[in-house]
């Protein structure tokens, strides 16, 4: 499970460092996504992934799942989100002011 | 337990919640501002006195005992922090009235600015590695709106890149956390320092250690300064300066905290990396400063310079080193504010940022003029002027600990920063007067006066009176070189193993 949860990960790294290098604003942004989704189902996999074992330890319980990892990512995925929208509304607004959402017009080299 | 510890963060942030309430009254959220932040500096300096006598503060949030719970902590180096964090942030404040515009004021610009400073001392005090996640992110979240609030053009494609870079590596700070909280099964500091010290520090710890160092170094600007230059030129003076002063600082703050605390089994790798990047930083951050006749680029291109200087203390990793980092970080926090509203004021009054299109300010403004000459002396570091201490004692450590090259790019870089700086001088204050009072395009007001007076005092009196302070810095190098002091404050008597 481990290992393939490993390659899934890979694979949205991938993705998103791919899409990050892309010209367009807003494919960077899904790539900044992506990525940050791949960091929360590695924080999940890293806390170790067991079957059936709710997280909490009771008496007569011999397995448990480690609850932290969750609220971890709970966390992660708030501020992710909150980041991305504001993202997304800054480069709509950089889109009508500057009339262009190409990175490579957006370099700001001295008196264009 | 000491709920003192946590008022920092709670003052600042509450405050600015009511100002967003009262979104109308201007007046009354410049002084709920001021009186805020100096309510935070009397919090600090007693927080100061209370770790002199009694050691390192905690408070264990919800009553939750240490690696269970979120730790709040204050040693001395953070309490010291928050007091210079405190004073930077009032002038700041109060140098944003007339200069920051009706309609940022009314755009939420007074609460954003209370949120960064929640997220900087909340940075600052935090236990906890994750928390210390939450607190960069409630202080960037902040700084994009603040980098953006105005939408210029650019200020728009400027704040776009910083947000950008700024995702990227928060998300690879998520990605060391993981794996570190997979090698070691926790998060918090103390126990994080306990756990490394008894499984000793191996190949994947240092690798994870290192990632880290990446992941803070693109937020310090240590040779990941890359974004700097341009971020910090495109928004107004006030929010410049803060940004100036403190963001980077808290990046230099938690390379301090993980390499003195947590990582520091493995300096012949990890500290020697550090000096590499620090030499380097200073390097091209002097280049930088020299090579451009923009006021806005020098004075960014010394920002870098700085933190590339209080770095090598940490790589010397000698006591006499720590010592000096600390001076050299209250010294450059109250600098980089300093010169840059003073570069502000400059390009407030002639219109430009271009050195050649301006000549002999000094005619009209002299105080100005003399006052931006004692802190490009003291960015220097020429007695009896506040940077002179900071230097002497990271020279005297990197020398300690036998890393000449190191100490001698950093006084070389020193040479390269004067010049930057005398050439805003000589260009801007010396030469014929073209400009007349009428021709100006702005003036100084009585806010802007006194803020930059007021930190310009604070740079003198840092260097005169720097006896008065060493007791306090003396405290907060021991505390860091021994971190079992930190342990025992967060942990209890007997570390639970």
């Amino acid at each position: 499970m481990e290992t393939s949860m490993s390659i899934l990960i890979g694979v949205l790294f991938t993705i998103g460092t791919y899409l990050i290098l892309t010209k367009s604003l807003l494919r960077i942004i899904l790539g900044t996504s992506i990525i940050s989704h791949g960091v929360n189902l590695l924080i999940l996999t890293m806390g170790g992934l067991k079957k059936g074992g709710p997280p909490l330890l009771g008496e007569s319980s011999t397995t448990f799942t480690d609850s932290l990892p969750q609220a971890l990512i709970l966390t992660a995925i708030v501020i992710n989100f909150a980041v991305t929208a504001l993202f997304l509304v800054l480069s709509y607004r950089t889109y009508k002011t500057l009339g262009t959402d190409d990175m490579d017009q957006l370099r700001g080299i001295e008196d264009e | 337990m000491n709920n003192l510890v946590i008022l920092p963060i709670i003052i600042p942030l509450i405050a600015g919640l009511i100002m967003i309430l009262i979104r109308k009254k201007i007046l009354v959220q410049r002084i709920i501002g001021i009186f805020t932040i100096i309510v935070m500096g009397m919090v600090s300096i007693s927080l100061m006195n209370q770790i002199k006598e009694n050691g390192i503060q905690s408070l264990q949030a919800g009553g939750w005992e240490a690696p269970f719970g979120i730790s709040i902590v204050a040693d001395m180096f953070s309490a010291i922090l928050l007091l210079t964090t405190s004073i930077v942030a009032l002038f700041c404040f109060i140098y944003s009235f007339s200069t920051i515009g009706r309609e940022r004021e009314a755009h939420y610009f007074y609460p954003l600015f209370l949120f960064l400073i929640t997220g900087v001392n909340g940075s600052f005090l935090t236990g906890d590695l994750f928390n210390l996640f939450v607190c960069f992110e409630v202080m960037l979240i902040s700084s994009y709106v603040l980098i953006s609030l105005g939408g210029t053009k650019l200020q728009l494609r400027e704040s776009i890149k910083y947000i950008l870079i700024n995702v990227i590596s928060s998300s690879l700070f998520l990605l060391a956390i993981a794996y570190l909280y997979a090698i070691t099964g926790t998060l918090n500091l103390a126990h994080l320092s306990l756990r490394v010290a008894e499984v000793g520090q191996d190949g994947l710890l240092t690798t994870v250690s290192l990632l880290f160092l990446i992941v803070f170094g693109m937020k310090a600007a240590l040779f990941l300064f890359f974004w700097l230059p341009g971020s910090y030129s495109a928004p107004p003076t006030a929010v410049a300066a803060i940004f100036a002063a403190l963001l980077t600082k808290v990046g230099i703050y938690a390379i301090f905290r993980l390499f003195t605390l947590v990582f520091y089994h493995e300096p012949q790798i990890t500290h020697l990396l550090i000096g590499i990047l620090g030499a380097i930083t200073m390097l091209l951050g002097a280049i930088g400063a020299v090579a451009y006749w923009d006021i806005k680029k020098i004075l960014t291109y010394n920002v870098i310079v700085g933190v590339g200087f209080i770095i090598i203390g940490l790589a010397s990793f000698t006591s006499m080193g720590m010592m000096g980092s600390i001076y050299y970080l209250i010294h450059d926090i109250i600098i980089k504010a300093l010169i840059f509203l003073l570069g502000g004021t400059i390009i407030h009054i002639t219109g430009t940022s271009k050195l050649k299109d301006m000549s002999g300010l000094i005619r009209n403004h002299p105080y100005l003029g003399w006052m931006f000459f004692i802190a490009a002396l003291s960015l220097s570091g020429i007695p009896p002027l506040s940077g002179l201490l900071g230097k002497i004692f990271i020279t005297r450590g990197t020398f300690e600990a036998e890393l000449y090259w190191l100490g001698a790019i950093g006084l070389m870089t020193s040479l390269m920063v004067l010049y930057s700086i005398m050439k805003i001088f000589m260009n801007g204050f010396w030469g014929e007067t073209y400009l007349s009072k009428e021709m100006e395009k702005g003036s100084m007001t009585k806010s802007m006066t006194l803020a930059i007076g007021c930190l310009t005092a604070m740079t003198i009196a840092l260097g005169l009176g720097a006896e008065g302070i060493q007791v306090y810095v003396q405290h907060a190098t021991d505390s860091m070189m021994n971190p079992h002091e930190y342990l025992e404050a967060v942990l209890g008597k007997n570390p639970i193993r």
